[in-house]
């Protein structure tokens, strides 16, 4: 059984990855995952100086999920440098980057920063935030905007670069075509959905951000259709998440189009959903007699 | 690997108006655990995903079980009250010991002040048990119903005072009050309750120029420290973050007063 993908030039053990922001710097889950196990840990945004967050509540429960306002709060690049990059390069995994920023400038200062680490695999470039008010979605909602902070990363940087979409838009191929065209690597989506929780007997927000971004199983029919769409209209591969659980949610993201999978919110439902998500893929390889897993790539039937 | 882990109900009853007292037994023996330290606790109803914290009120000798006192305060904990003890629903999923918990050795051989409002008298009561120090106990209630639970508890620890809103047991009026009408003189404070207790707290230690560790709550998604959603902000940059906030629930959930900004 061969569960090896490969992502522009990138060669994974396995699909499973974790979704930036949901796994901490990989240290947070290492007692409970063996990290040598995962085919990429992507770590949480990291921009060019520390970055606060936003207020508290951050987050809140819904039905099928959570919503989370944290603002893209991170320490900045110097320390994930000195601290985060050494921790993980103890393990046999791939490093996958999640990027920032607020500019197209505070973009491209990680970016060039990250460029001197070999050890990280490739760049996750984080257009797709509803939780910061500058930047960040700015860019991903907008095809010209999208297609423009593309091209300037691609300029300068010296890993593969995947384009992390929003899925707040009303034509997720458009936006996708436009990353390709700009030159993108790869693409991962979805991001999360905008939503707001109202606690009615205080009559308040929940979120003292007020919205926050969607995720967990209430999201995942959304994401794999938009999965499914991105992956007719382009060539490059696609890493898909939303809500995935276990090895089935896997294998649908799969059959949908993507390449390879992100665990995000489900890690805090079980901190060792990523390892059952790998062994439930495995599983089904194995019942349905899979001997590679790039077969069940967009294997979707009418 | 640490995991959930499955425990199953041994006792759980209620020991005031919608307050239950739950003693558990996880499947396999427990770690060391510090007194401050909380749980998480995993639900069958699928529609209530993530963990509820809740803070470790006792251990057994052997360490083979724990005791959680927690107030019903919606669908989670609702569900929690309605296990009983050998049905099938008699066990819960849980994720721990969390966080880091009281210093117990800042304390040790001095004249200690423990308060504990309402819902926060709970942790108290391993740190009473385990704290090798003079221990004046003060906790505080809403009124004559809740009035006394966890007391009797807390008494073969240290000399515990009461006060509550009402008047109706102890002192009438806050912690506070009751520690300066009971003229308590303390070189260090522990304390776990709602967040203006907490300020008093703080306002008290300051006055008194003396160390407060405060336990703080804020609204969690993982409970390990990976999502940020749980911070508290800090008067210096914290060491982790490199930013001023900390992780209440990693960092935390017991802080020093003059650290954090509440
Ligand atoms: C470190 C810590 C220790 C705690 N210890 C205790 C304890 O010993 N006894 C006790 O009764 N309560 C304790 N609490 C509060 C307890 O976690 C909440 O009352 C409980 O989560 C409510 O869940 P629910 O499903 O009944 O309520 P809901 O309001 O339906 O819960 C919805 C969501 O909000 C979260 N939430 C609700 N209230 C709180 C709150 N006050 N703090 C944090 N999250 C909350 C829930 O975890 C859940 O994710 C503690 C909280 C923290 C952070
Ligand atoms: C608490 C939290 C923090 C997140 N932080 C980031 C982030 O820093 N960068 C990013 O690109 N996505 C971030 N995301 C989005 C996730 O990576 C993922 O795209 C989304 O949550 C959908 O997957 P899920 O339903 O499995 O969680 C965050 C999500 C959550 C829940
Ligand atoms: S709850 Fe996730 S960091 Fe504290």
């Amino acid at each position: 059984m061969n569960t090896q993908i490969t992502i522009a030039g990138v060669t994974f053990k396995n699909p499973v990855m974790t979704a930036s922001g949901t796994f901490g710097s990989g240290m947070e889950y290492a007692e409970f995952v063996d990290l040598n196990r995962l085919g990429a840990v992507v770590t949480k945004g990291v921009a060019n100086v520390p970055w606060p967050g936003n207020p508290t509540p951050r987050v809140a429960e819904v039905y099928g999920g959570m919503l989370n306002a944290i603002g893209l709060q991170n320490p900045g690049i110097d320390v994930f440098l000195e601290r985060d990059i050494p921790f993980l390069k103890q393990f046999d995994t791939k490093i996958i980057v999640n990027v920032c920023g607020r500019t197209v400038q505070d973009y491209v200062d990680v970016v060039e920063r990250l460029g001197d680490e070999p050890a990280v695999a490739m760049l996750e470039i984080n257009v797709s935030c509803p939780n910061v008010k500058e930047g960040a979605i700015a860019f991903g909602q907008n095809a010209d905007a999208l297609s423009g902070i593309t091209r300037e990363i691609k300029r300068h940087a010296r890993q593969p670069v995947i384009m992390k979409l929003s899925p707040n838009v009303t034509d997720i191929a458009k936006m996708a075509k436009a990353a390709e065209e700009a030159g993108a690597d790869a693409l991962s989506l979805i991001n999360t959905i905008t939503g707001m929780k109202i606690d009615i007997h205080k009559r308040k927000f929940a979120l003292a951000n007020r919205t926050g971004g969607l995720s967990g199983p209430a999201i995942k029919p959304i994401a794999v259709r938009m999965v499914y769409q991105a992956a007719r209209a382009v060539k490059i591969p696609i890493i898909g998440m939303g809500g995935i659980a276990n090895g089935e949610d896997a294998v649908e993201f799969l059959l949908a189009g993507a390449s390879a999978v992100s665990v995000g919110a489900m890690n805090f439902v079980d901190p060792c959903t990523t390892e059952v998500v790998l062994d439930g893929i495995e599983y089904y390889m194995r019942r349905h007699d899979v001997e590679n897993i790039s077969d069940l790539i967009g294997a979707v039937e009418d | 690997m640490k995991r959930r882990v499955s425990a199953e109900v041994i006792i759980n009853r209620e020991i005031a108006p919608a307050i239950y007292d739950m003693w558990i037994q996880p499947v396999q023996k427990l770690p060391e655990i510090n007194p401050g330290q909380f749980i998480g606790v995993f639900l069958k109803d699928k529609s209530l995903l993530l963990p509820r914290p809740l803070s470790i009120c006792e251990v057994n000798a052997d360490r083979t079980a724990l005791r959680i006192v927690y107030r019903i305060a919606g669908a989670g904990t609702h569900e929690m009250s309605l296990r009983r003890p050998n049905d099938g629903l008699g066990y819960v999923t849980v994720l721990g010991p969390l966080g880091n918990g009281f210093p117990l050795e800042k304390g040790e051989g001095k004249r200690t002040l423990l308060i504990g409002g309402g819902i926060g008298i709970p942790p108290l009561l391993e740190l009473a048990k385990r704290l090798k120090a003079e221990k004046q106990i003060v906790v505080g209630y809403q009124n004559c119903n809740t009035a006394g639970f966890l007391q009797r508890d807390l008494a073969q620890y240290g000399t515990v005072h009461v006060a509550t809103e009402d008047g109706s047991v102890g002192t009438k009026g806050n912690v506070l009050d009751a520690v300066r009408q009971k003229r308590i003189e303390a070189d260090l404070i522990y304390a776990c309750g709602p967040m203006p207790m907490l300020r008093a707290v703080k306002a008290y230690a300051q006055e008194k120029g003396i160390p407060a560790y405060i336990s703080l709550e804020e609204r969690m998604a993982c409970g390990v420290g990976a999502c940020l959603g749980c911070v508290v902000k800090t008067n210096q940059v914290h060491h982790h973050t490199n930013v001023n906030n900390a992780r209440i629930c990693t960092d935390g959930p017991v802080f020093e007063a003059d650290e954090v900004d509440i």
